[in-house]
């Protein structure tokens, strides 16, 4: 029996060890939200955070989160009010099919963190300096997530709007 | 996927234990290499001992002014080491341009090292292919790859390291220090913990099937300045085409072999006071390959030499 928590609701589920994390939250628990893009690690579209910390769901098994907590697209507004990021994403319109988005807002979501943490990225100029949020310091962080339909400049603007928000 | 066993390790020793008793099982870490792999069908093991959870992720120092990664510690914890941003900043460059953030938070030091060697054709199980089927033959020494290894292949095999972070490691001597069920500890330089491909390129390291890398061990890192650059296909989340490590007077050349290429010729023109055009070229000297790739290997080392000693791109 794995335990799980997802989006603050508890799950003890009983899956075959080849389940992923991303089919058990689509097929086990009904959460659609997360999309499964490539299911080879490569497009970023089932992103989702485990423990605070945002990871491709296709590429790690279910059984792998026993007594670990998933937070998805789902679990993100509080009742009707939409979390930053997806209010920003709204604002900004940075989507057109929306296929990617759910995990697209889930990366941001992670990043926001990582940045609060002053973990560096491959654009970050000084490695022994504090992270300041440039342009470039966002397209490098966000490049995990592949969107097919190129919304990439209402991306970056929608994740550096909700970065704004967050400071 | 074909149908495994999974069992999570309580310790190290459970771990050993685990993959002693059960023939082509396989340790788990962050699985984002055996579990693609797994879901192609490219790697089948019977059985899976995930170590995710043992208590191997610790980054600490060293008596002799070095640093001790656990081999549990994920590749972004490396990567935002204070102290491997200050004193190994090469290895967190390294580290930083590959995968995405999402795979590096999950990829562990151990796995990074133990990834599959690979080419494109190895990944698709319809290609013959001798790393994945013995005797089949090798579909890239005739067909399309901009990542052929330029040293050290074999008649049967020219797939490279896709890791980046052991380029890095190499430049900085660092030693991986391994345990077997037996009890025995060894420590083997990353430089050399792959095999090069000769007569058997299905077996990619020496480490034995219950051998667990505990952590990686990084000696001072030697004076002078330090460079990471990697060339590839698109600005970010791709592999190398090519990759350099320049730590002081210390060169390592990554995706040109089956292992981490310290460029021993380029370090010895260079105590002999050569250009750092001519010291790159004394490495690709002894290069075998297509023109067009050594020469973008040449001037990318020459070109991150030159940075290391002179402070500046050109
Ligand atoms: C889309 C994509 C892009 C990528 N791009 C890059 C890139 O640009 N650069 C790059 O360097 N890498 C890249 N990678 C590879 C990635 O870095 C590796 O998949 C990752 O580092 C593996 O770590 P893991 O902990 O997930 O290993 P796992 O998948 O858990 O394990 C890999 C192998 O290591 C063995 N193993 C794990 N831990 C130990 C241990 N402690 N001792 C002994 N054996 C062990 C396992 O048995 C298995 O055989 C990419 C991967 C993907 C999917
Ligand atoms: S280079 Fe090696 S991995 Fe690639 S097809 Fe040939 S034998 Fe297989
Ligand atoms: S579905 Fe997981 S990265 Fe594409
Ligand atoms: S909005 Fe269509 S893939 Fe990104």
């Amino acid at each position: 029996m794995t335990t799980i928590r997802v989006n603050g609701v508890d799950h003890a589920v009983d899956v075959d060890p080849r389940t992923s994390l991303l089919d058990l939250l689509r097929e086990r628990l009904d959460l659609k939200g997360t999309k499964k893009g490539c299911d080879h690690g490569q497009c970023g579209a089932c992103t989702v955070l485990v423990n605070g910390v945002r990871i491709n769901a296709c590429l790690s098994l279910a059984v792998m989160h026993d007594g670990d907590e998933v937070l998805t697209v789902e679990g993100l507004a509080s009742g009707e009010v939409l979390h930053p990021v997806q209010q920003a994403f709204l604002t900004e319109d940075a989507f057109q099919c929306g296929y990617c988005t759910p995990g697209q807002i889930c990366s941001a979501v992670g990043l926001l963190a990582e940045v609060a943490a002053g973990q560096p990225s491959e654009a970050t100029a000084d490695l022994d300096g504090p992270v300041t949020l440039t342009d470039a310091e966002i397209r490098e962080r966000m490049s995990g997530n592949i969107c097919r339909c190129s919304a990439y400049p209402q991306i970056l603007a929608a994740v550096r709007r909700a970065a704004g928000a967050a400071a | 996927m074909k149908p495994f066993a999974f069992e999570r390790a309580r310790d190290v020793d459970h771990a050993l234990s685990l993959a002693a008793s059960s023939p082509g099982a396989r340790f788990l870490a962050g699985g984002t290499n055996i579990l693609d792999l797994m879901k192609l069908e490219i790697e089948q093991p019977p059985r899976l001992i995930d170590v995710g959870r043992l208590p191997l992720a610790e980054i600490s120092e060293t008596a002799s002014g070095g640093l001790r990664i656990g081999a549990l510690a994920t590749n972004t914890a490396v990567a935002s080491d204070p102290r491997v941003r200050r004193r190994y900043p090469a290895l967190a460059r390294a580290i930083l341009a590959g995968g995405s953030v999402q795979l590096r938070n999950k990829a562990s030091v151990g796995g990074n090292l133990m990834q599959r060697t690979r080419c494109p054709y190895f990944m698709d199980a319809a290609k013959p292919c001798n790393k994945r089927l013995p005797g089949s033959g090798c579909s890239a020494m005739e067909g399309l790859s901009s990542t052929l290894a330029l040293f050290g292949a074999s008649e049967m095999c020219v797939a490279v390291s896709p890791s980046d972070m052991s380029v890095a490691l190499a430049a900085f001597d660092a030693v991986a220090e391994t345990v077997r069920a037996d009890g025995s500890v060894q420590r083997r330089p990353v430089e050399t913990l792959h095999r090069l491909p000769g007569e058997a390129p299905q077996v990619d390291t020496d480490l034995a099937p219950d051998e667990l890398i505990l952590a990686v061990e990084l000696p001072p890192p030697p004076p002078g300045r330090q460079v990471w650059r990697k060339v590839r296909a698109r600005a970010s989340y791709t592999g190398a085409i090519a990759s350099v490590a320049v730590a002081g007077d210390r060169v390592a050349l990554g995706a040109v072999a089956a292992r981490p290429w310290r460029a021993r010729f380029t370090e010895a023109a260079l105590a002999d006071g050569a250009s750092p055009a001519e010291a790159a070229g004394a490495e690709l000297a002894h290069a075998d390959g297509p023109e067009s790739r050594k020469s973008l290997v040449r001037r990318l080392a020459a070109d991150a030499i030159r940075e290391a000693k002179e402070g500046a791109a050109s």
